[in-house]
């Protein structure tokens, strides 16, 4: 097990509070109407773009999906920049060409997803082929849900990761619930990594709210990665706490699985992990959560004020312009 | 000036652009020591090397979907399609990924993706298509549809060199049926220029890729069979950009217009020309807008099926004649 500092922990758990509030942010916005469309949330799930995406560099790419808030925030992406962007503001990293969790931005290493579940997948392997290339000693860390997993791009795309033996993680949250369907009527196998093992990939289930676990678990496959040893995919085992969508009650879901679910919170367990270890005492943390607040107040205030786009932009960026970027 | 093929010149302009530009490289299924389905990478691999002349696993979307992410981390993948058919199983990266990526998060995607589409040799329902219009319905795309070995070179070149995603249809009838001179220096052909293929007063054709030298024919049979119709051959070479200006030009001039495409009829690109005469050339028009194109039909196997499905110098010389009795 992998030592945890208490200045790792601090900014782990911090991440994590972080994604957390401002998805309550996000919610409560989406509810007054001021965020259209559809939002969706990791919650209960934040223990594993945290404890992944801390442990890229600078010139490291995190491919996340509509999850992992936390890998957004790791690599640089502004609190108020994110809000922006479900607003449709004009400070948005898409400048309001699109929502909720499609953003990417290429200075931060980001790589954005698309809403067909799993066509991120072979592109992030293009990703970790340009380092290959390019002879660079960068990994990617590329996330997915369990029910990507069923989709012919992932099965393609872990086959072709495996071949070509890339400098990739492929980073699995199987909440157990891909929209309404459970992972039962997903595969016939018990689990993602039954199926990623027919692709010569090394794999691992990971409990993926625990942070440290998940930390150590990529801390290992990214290490494998960068010695040209090829990707890894790590099951992290966890549990949906929200609807697919905020518009979604998800009454389809057991509530005793919610119930048993709620007691393995990341961020309760891992704050007793801080104390009990006594990296962090409980000032520390009530300290650390009222910066997180001031931080998520300060974004809203200051991702209201931008400006909505001007339709006039309407048609810009569809191509590039002539005389750039030749 | 040395004689080449069409399939020879597309080469030259590749192997040109790997020579000009290390971020080039091609991937696609049994192009390195096979030298490609068609031959047109023989010899390739041995220069190049196997990092960049790619071959993949039979998975069009994880090849894609590389070139893709590839492609935003700076390279300029060309992915080889062994056959323009097969294009469809990696719609979704195509259309929702690499098209909207620019618009989205200002992600560039400048990559080719060219291989041979077009009837004419008994390929059979799968190995024959045009599949261009779904691309050219799609905005953030370009589409290149060259007619001769000159254009080959010229627009292969220029593809490369295009900060866009570009889809490049060669036509695998002329592969070794065109021979002409071509330049053996560095030349673009500017992607959105027509060229005049031949100059008439009469009657304008609008046509592109194979079916150019059906134009053609039909203009020298009608001049030799006395019918003394002038004919003027437009041929577009690229459909997105389009060069409007040069297709209303012709049509201005000599009051008529035909549209001729392999494709099939309905919502084929005839229609969207037809539509711009409609709205752009009306007062210029003395007879009605004509297509002449395949029939609504999979492309057939046996000869005779074939023959009757794509069109011939004999269908068009009928609608010149049915045009010129206005």
């Amino acid at each position: 097990m992998a030592t945890v500092t208490r200045e790792l922990g601090s900014q782990l758990l911090y991440h994590m509070k972080l994604m957390r509030e401002l998805e309550h942010r996000i919610e409560n916005l989406y509810r007054q109407g001021k965020i259209v469309g559809g939002v969706f949330f990791g919650r209960g799930q934040e223990a594993i773009s945290a404890g992944s995406a801390i442990l890229t560099g600078p010139e490291d790419v995190v491919c996340p999906c509509h999850r992992d808030l936390a890998a957004f925030l790791i690599r640089g992406m502004p609190p108020w920049v994110v809000l922006a962007h479900y607003l449709g503001r004009k400070d948005g990293p898409t400048r309001g060409r699109d929502g909720n969790t499609h953003m990417g931005a290429l200075p931060l290493g980001i790589i954005s997803y698309i809403s067909s579940m799993a066509a991120i997948v072979p592109v992030a392997n293009g990703v970790a082929f340009s380092f290959q290339y390019r002879k660079q000693p960068n990994v990617v860390l590329c996330y997915f849900g369990d029910g990507a997993t069923s989709r012919g791009e992932w099965h393609e795309a872990l086959n072709f990761g495996a071949v070509f033996k890339l400098p990739i993680v492929y980073l699995c949250n199987n909440n157990q619930y891909a929209y309404s369907t459970p992972v039962s009527r997903q595969m016939a196998v018990e689990h993602i990594t039954d199926r990623a093992q027919g692709y010569g990939i090394p794999c691992q289930r990971v409990d993926g709210n625990d942070v440290v676990a998940v930390h150590d678990a990529t801390r290992k496959a990214i290490a494998r990665a960068r010695k040209g040893e090829g990707p890894t995919l790590l099951e992290c085992e966890t549990f949906r706490m929200t609807g697919h969508s905020a518009h979604d009650g998800a009454e389809y879901v057991p509530k005793e699985l919610l119930e048993k679910w709620k007691k393995k919170d990341p961020i309760l367990r891992f704050e007793k992990y801080l104390l009990e270890h006594k990296l962090l005492s409980r000032r520390d943390i009530d300290g650390l959560y009222a910066k997180v607040q001031t931080e998520v107040e300060a974004a809203v205030t200051r991702a209201e004020q931008s400006p909505y786009p001007d339709p006039g932009e309407l048609l810009e960026g569809v191509y590039a312009l002539a005389e750039k970027d030749h | 000036m040395p004689m080449l093929t069409y399939i020879e010149a597309i080469r030259q302009g590749i192997w040109e652009e790997m020579e000009r530009d290390d971020r080039v490289f091609m991937l696609g299924e049994d192009i390195g020591a096979y030298g490609g389905a068609f031959k047109l990478s023989t010899g390739m691999q041995e220069h190049f090397g196997p990092n960049r002349i790619v071959d993949t696993p039979l998975a069009e979307n994880a090849f894609v979907g590389a070139a893709i992410g590839a492609a935003m981390m700076g390279l300029r993948p060309i992915v080889e399609m062994q056959f323009a058919d097969f294009i469809s199983t990696c719609y979704d990266l195509i259309v929702n990924y690499a098209a909207k990526a620019r618009y989205r998060w200002g992600a560039g995607v400048p990559i080719v993706i060219r291989g041979p589409s077009g009837g004419g040799v008994h390929g059979g329902p799968f190995h024959s298509n045009n599949p261009e219009i779904a691309f050219v319905h799609t905005p953030g795309l370009k589409v290149v549809v060259p007619a001769t070995a000159y254009d080959a070179k010229g627009l292969i070149k220029a593809a490369i060199r295009d900060p866009d995603p570009v889809l490049y249809f060669e036509h695998k009838l002329l592969y070794r049926r065109i021979k002409e001179d071509v330049p053996a220096e560095d030349y673009v052909v500017p992607l959105g220029q027509a060229r005049t293929a031949r100059t008439g007063k009469d009657i304008s054709i609008i046509t592109y890729g194979a079916m150019v030298y059906t134009a053609l024919e039909a203009a020298e049979k009608l001049a030799q069979e006395g019918d003394g119709v002038d004919v003027e051959v437009v041929d577009l070479r690229s459909l997105v950009p389009l060069d409007s200006e040069a297709v209303l030009a012709s049509v201005r001039k000599t009051n008529r217009v035909i549209l001729l495409h392999e494709d099939t009829r309905t919502a084929g690109f005839a229609g969207e020309l037809a539509a711009q005469m409609a709205s752009d050339a009306f007062d210029y028009l003395d007879a009605p807008v004509l297509r002449v194109t395949a029939p609504d039909c999979p492309v057939p196997y046996s000869p005779p099926l074939e023959e009757a499905f794509l069109p011939q110098a004999a269908d068009v010389m009928a609608a010149v004649r049915r045009l010129m009795a206005y």
